[in-house]
Parts: C-alpha cells; structure tokens; sequence
C-alpha cells in the first residue's frame, strides 16, 4: 500500500505539552515575572518598615537588644510552639496577598485574551494551519489558566517566605537574637507550601466557571471580550434589579450577584470558595483591636486547614459551577472552531 | 488501513474535489454552486478580483469556513477532519500573520514538537540562506523576513497540499521573487500540489500548471495552461482588417502602436492568422479582458 494519510501521527501528550510552553511563552511576562515582582514589593516594603523601625527605635532610645528569645523558645510549651507556628504560618500568608491578587489578574486578563488577541492580529491562522485541534488548544489555556500560572505563583511565594525569613532572622541576628529554632521550623514551613500545591485542583474546580466564561468571551466577542465579560452579567443584573424580576421569583437579589456574577468574574481568585466552608473570612476583618487572637490565627490556618478543604469539596455550589464552566468552556470550543476574525 | 480510505487519497485521485460548493454572507453569494477539480502534481492559480469569493473557496478547503455543498480534501471532510487534515495541508494565508511575541528558534521548536512531518534539518538549510537569527522575535522582523521564516516552515513540512493565500502581499521584488523560486526549486515536485491566489499574476503565470478564474462567485474559465494557450490567441490586427476581426467576436480589443489588438476565445488560429501577427496572451490580459465590467 502506498503513502497515506496518517503515516506519521502526532503524540497526544507531546502536542499538549508543546501548546503549554507556547502560553508560557508568550505570557511569561504575567505568569513568571507578574508574581515575582509582586514579592519583590512586599521584600522591599519589609525591608523599608525594618529600617524605619530601626531608626525609630534609635532615636527614641529603645533597645531590643538582649531580649533572648533563644531561651524563650526553650522554655515555650508545645501549645506555645503551636500558636507561634500559627503567628507564623498567618504573617507568611499575609504577605503572600499581592501574589496572589496579581496572579487573579494575570490570569483573569490571559483568559480574556487567550481566544481573542491571535483573532485580532490574525495570527490564529498560522495557529490554524497546524494539526491541532481546536479542543486541545482551548483546553491548553485552561490548563495554563489553572495549573501552570499558580504554579508560578506558588514558586514566587515559597521564594518570597524564604527571602522574608532571611530578612528576619539577619534583623534578629543583627539584635543577637538566635532565629534559627523558631522561624525555621521545617514542619509548619513545608506543610503550608505543601497545602498550597494541593489547593490548586481544589482552586481549578472552583475557578471553572469564570474560566469558562471569560474563554468563552474570548473566543465569541468579535471585539471587546471585557465588555462582554463584564458588561453583560452586572448590566443583567442591574436590570434584574430594576425590574425586581428575581425577587418575584422570591430570590434575592444578592443570590444572582454572589452566585452568578462573583463565580463567572471572580472565580479565579486562589481560594475563592474558602467562604463557602464557614463564611468566617468576610466577617472577621472587622475588629478593630490589633491583637493577634487566637481565633483569627486559626481562620488564617483554617483556610490552609485539610477539613476545611474537603468541605469545599464537598459543597454543592463547587460540583455545580463545574459543571456550568465545563459547559462554558464546550461553547469557547464551538467558537474557537468557527470564528476567526476579530476587528481591531 | 481500508481500501476505501486508501483509494480517496491514491495519486491519480483528485486532492480537492467540490461539487455545488456554496457560500452566502447574508444577501451576498460568494460562491455560486461551483464544481472544480485539483488533482495532484499541479500548481493552480485561483485568480479573481476583490470579492469575487477566492479566500471564501480557499476557507472552505482549509475548513476556516462553513459552506454548502460538497467538497473533499484529500479525501477527507474539512468540516469535520480538519486535524488530521492539516498534518497534510499546509497553508501561507496573507503575510504576517506569525505571531509577533514568537522567537525564531521557538517558531522552529514548536512546529516540530507537534507536526510530525516536519523537518527540523530541511528548514534550517532554508533558514541558513536568510539573515534570520534564531532569537529574534517575529516583531523585529521585516515583513519579507516573516514570509521568508513562514516559508521555511512550511516548506521543511512534508504536505500533500500547499494553500497560499496573497502571499507576497506587500513584499518587494527581490522577495516575491525568491520566494516564488525557493517553491519551484526546493519544494514543488509531482506527489505535491499547490493552490495560490494573487493579485501579481504576472510574476506567477510562468509557474502555473492550471488556471481557475473566478467572478462574483462563479467559475469562469477553469483549464490548464495548455488547453488556454489552444483556446485563446491575440493577434494585432493592421486599421484596414478592423471590421473582420471585430466580426469574429472578440472577447476584448486594444490600440497599440496604431494598430489594434484582438483577444479571441476558441477561434481557429489559421483563420486568425489571415487577420494579423499572433500572439499568446499573458494572464493579465485574459484576467483584464473576462473581469471586464465586474466593478460596474
């Protein structure tokens, strides 16, 4: 039999690698170098506040010096260690925060153009010319969306934790403080990076809807995805509100705006169905003491929690909104298949 | 593999076959019912003014568009087998249309990391003979720079058919001309086909086996260049055989020099030769004299 077509079969899992490191490279700009600065300005801003600390405490003639936390930390008991490790895990995340709101909108803007700018500068046709479906490359800025960017982020957060710990422990060892026993405790450190790395199914499952949406926008707006994406959910639902259709329905309107405008936009947000576990975290920034209590440590820790994650996982509103944005990103497909022109 | 499959795609078969190939944007028809054969080995210029529904029918064969009708590419559905199309059909639509963020070496690694008839060796020879450097970016290329590295990927891939769309739009002579050698010398053979539409026919008509002219989304001369040269024949015809060749019919007349040229479609040559000298008419002048009134 003489030559024919499929001789030669491209691997599946090879192409599928290729197309990621083809998002790599053109958006390693937002996935690699977005969360790296985004550290490096809270390393600044840690440095600047010790130094302002410093010159504060020199010239009002206060000393810290000779405070041993060495012999503190000997004489702590375990429950002690446990808070302290808490203190410790909570400031981490907290400086962590910038990471990962650039990584929302890193993410958020990669997705509105994934399907959009090669239609804009007509490149999609050298994209198109190729053996690959429209399915693997849809599914190929999913995957970049949810897997390959947060592992950026998550790297560019364990290089932040461990440059701001240095930072500490070279302030402490400068007040002749031994740093080493309590801030390097390896156990809670791993852990949490650990916790971090097996959010991110967990955080994919959640962000599948926006995911959906915002592809989808992408790959059917002709022009002006944002528009699109924003524009059409908060202008229904202004409508909704006007028209008080909902609430004839006896549904609130908030239900639309937390269920339906907060899951399609905003899902993207690493740890965005944290308050679908207890709904502590919206209500616990309103004190005003500046006491590190217990109870707000452990909502900090509860969110790196294993219960509170399978609760999540567990709850009807995550399995739900997977399948609307599995059902989102089958339309991007559609649109992918059909569209290739954008006007610019 | 089955002989069913094996004898749509055998060398004697057409590579593209439509039949009553159709396509509406609303109240315009840019293709009407038209019925066209490409087989293999040949090079086929698809030749028509603005809108006359060339990038429509070349969509539909790269399966870019969706149309009515029937049409086989190789012997698959491009609505429906469009992946594994493209492993045998390669395409150049327009120029610059490679991404700008894309590096030349990534270009390279990415094509092929996913086409497998790709040949990484072939296309750095083509690549040796340009200025391209493999870590510029496609943005600080010039424009005959991006078709010269497009070209070098497309070429260094083993397809069965070549779908070029303006390809050397906008590009100086030296590139157009290279580019249309580096095709002819390096990649054209018998087991390929090539189907190109420009608007520079004349730099293109010396490597056209076949020729489809179409207008307002009909075909309306679709013929080998042997089977033109036979049909249709100039000749300058002297003030005083005027009204005699006028009384043949010509498809188009012209003055030069004070004489007067005539284009005759399927008139004996013998008899044309009484009237004057005879020439063979470029595609230009066909492509001027069949398009006549198609903006009016």
């Amino acid at each position: 039999m003489n030559t024919q077509i499929g001789t030669a079969r491209s691997n599946p899992t090879q192409t599928f690698a290729w197309l990621l490191k083809r998002e790599y490279w053109e958006h390693r700009g937002g996935f690699f170098w977005g969360p790296m600065i985004a550290g490096g300005v809270m390393i600044v801003i840690a440095m600047l506040t010790l130094i302002i600390a410093e010159a504060t405490a020199a010239r009002h003639g206060i000393s810290i010096n000779g405070m041993n936390l060495d012999a503190i930390s000997r004489n702590m008991t375990a429950d002690q260690v446990r808070i302290f490790n808490s203190g410790v895990t909570a400031a981490l995340m907290g400086i962590s925060v910038p990471v990962m709101v650039t990584l929302f909108f890193v993410v958020f803007f990669y997705l509105l153009g994934a399907l959009y700018d090669d239609r804009r500068d007509r490149s999609v046709l050298f994209w198109k010319s190729l053996p690959i479906s429209d399915l693997d490359t849809v599914l190929s800025k999913v995957a970049t969306a949810v897997v390959v960017a947060p592992l950026f982020a998550i790297a560019a957060t364990i290089v932040l934790h461990i440059v701001f710990l240095c930072l500490i422990s070279v302030y402490a060892a400068f007040h002749g403080v031994n740093p080493l026993p309590l801030l390097w405790n390896p156990v809670p450190l791993v852990s949490m990076w650990i916790k971090l790395v097996c959010m991110i199914p967990l955080n994919a499952l959640w962000a599948l809807p926006t995911v959906g949406w915002l592809l989808l926008c992408s790959s059917f707006a002709r022009s002006k995805p944002f528009l699109w994406a924003v524009a059409l959910p908060v202008g229904f639902g202004l409508m909704v509100g006007f028209t008080q259709l909902l609430r004839q329905l006896s549904i609130p309107d908030s239900w639309y705006w937390k269920n339906i405008v907060a899951r399609i936009l905003f899902g993207v947000f690493p740890g965005g169905w944290f308050n679908i576990g207890n709904g502590k975290l919206w209500t616990a920034g309103s004190g005003d003491d500046f006491n590190f209590s217990l109870s707000r440590l452990d909502l900090v820790n509860s969110l790196l929690n294993w219960n509170q994650i399978l609760n999540a996982l567990g709850s009807l509103d995550l399995w739900l909104g997977a399948i609307a944005g599995v059902g989102l990103i089958a339309a991007a497909v559609y649109f992918r298949r059909r569209r290739t022109e954008a006007y610019s | 593999m089955n002989d069913a499959a094996a004898n749509t795609t055998s060398p004697a078969a057409n590579i593209v076959r439509a039949r009553g190939l159709a396509k509406r944007y609303g109240t315009t028809v840019a293709l009407d019912n038209v019925d066209f054969d490409i087989a293999a080995g040949r090079i086929v210029g698809l030749i028509g003014p603005n809108g006359a529904g060339k990038t429509t029918a070349l969509k539909a064969i790269l399966g870019l568009a969706e149309y009515e009708g029937q049409l086989s590419v190789l012997g698959l559905d491009p609505r429906t087998q469009r992946t594994q199309l493209m492993q045998q059909v390669c395409f150049i639509a327009d120029v610059a249309v490679l991404p700008r963020w894309l590096r030349v070496s990534e270009a390279i690694d990415f094509v092929a990391g996913i086409h497998p008839r790709f040949s990484r060796e072939k296309c750095l020879a083509f690549l040796a003979r340009t200025k391209l450097q493999p870590r510029q970016r496609v943005r600080e290329l010039s424009k005959g720079m991006i078709v010269q590295l497009h070209l070098a990927l497309v070429m260094a891939i083993d397809a069965k058919l070549l779908v070029l769309d303006e390809p050397t739009l906008g590009l100086d002579i030296l590139y157009r001309k290279e580019f249309y050698q580096s095709l002819l010398n390096d990649y054209f053979d018998e087991e390929k086909t090539i189907l190109v539409t420009t608007h520079q026919v004349e730099e293109i008509e010396h490597i056209l086996t076949d020729l489809i002219f179409i207008q307002n989304g009909r075909l309306v001369i679709n013929a080998s260049m042997e089977e033109i040269g036979e049909r249709y024949c100039e000749v300058m015809v002297g003030p005083d055989k005027i009204e005699a060749a006028r009384a043949l019919r010509p498809l188009n007349e012209r003055g030069i020099f004070g004489k007067t040229v005539f284009l005759f479609d399927g008139i004996d040559q013998k008899r044309l030769a009484e009237l004057g000298e005879l020439h063979k008419p470029s595609v230009a002048d066909l492509f001027v004299a069949t398009m006549k009134g198609t903006y009016a």
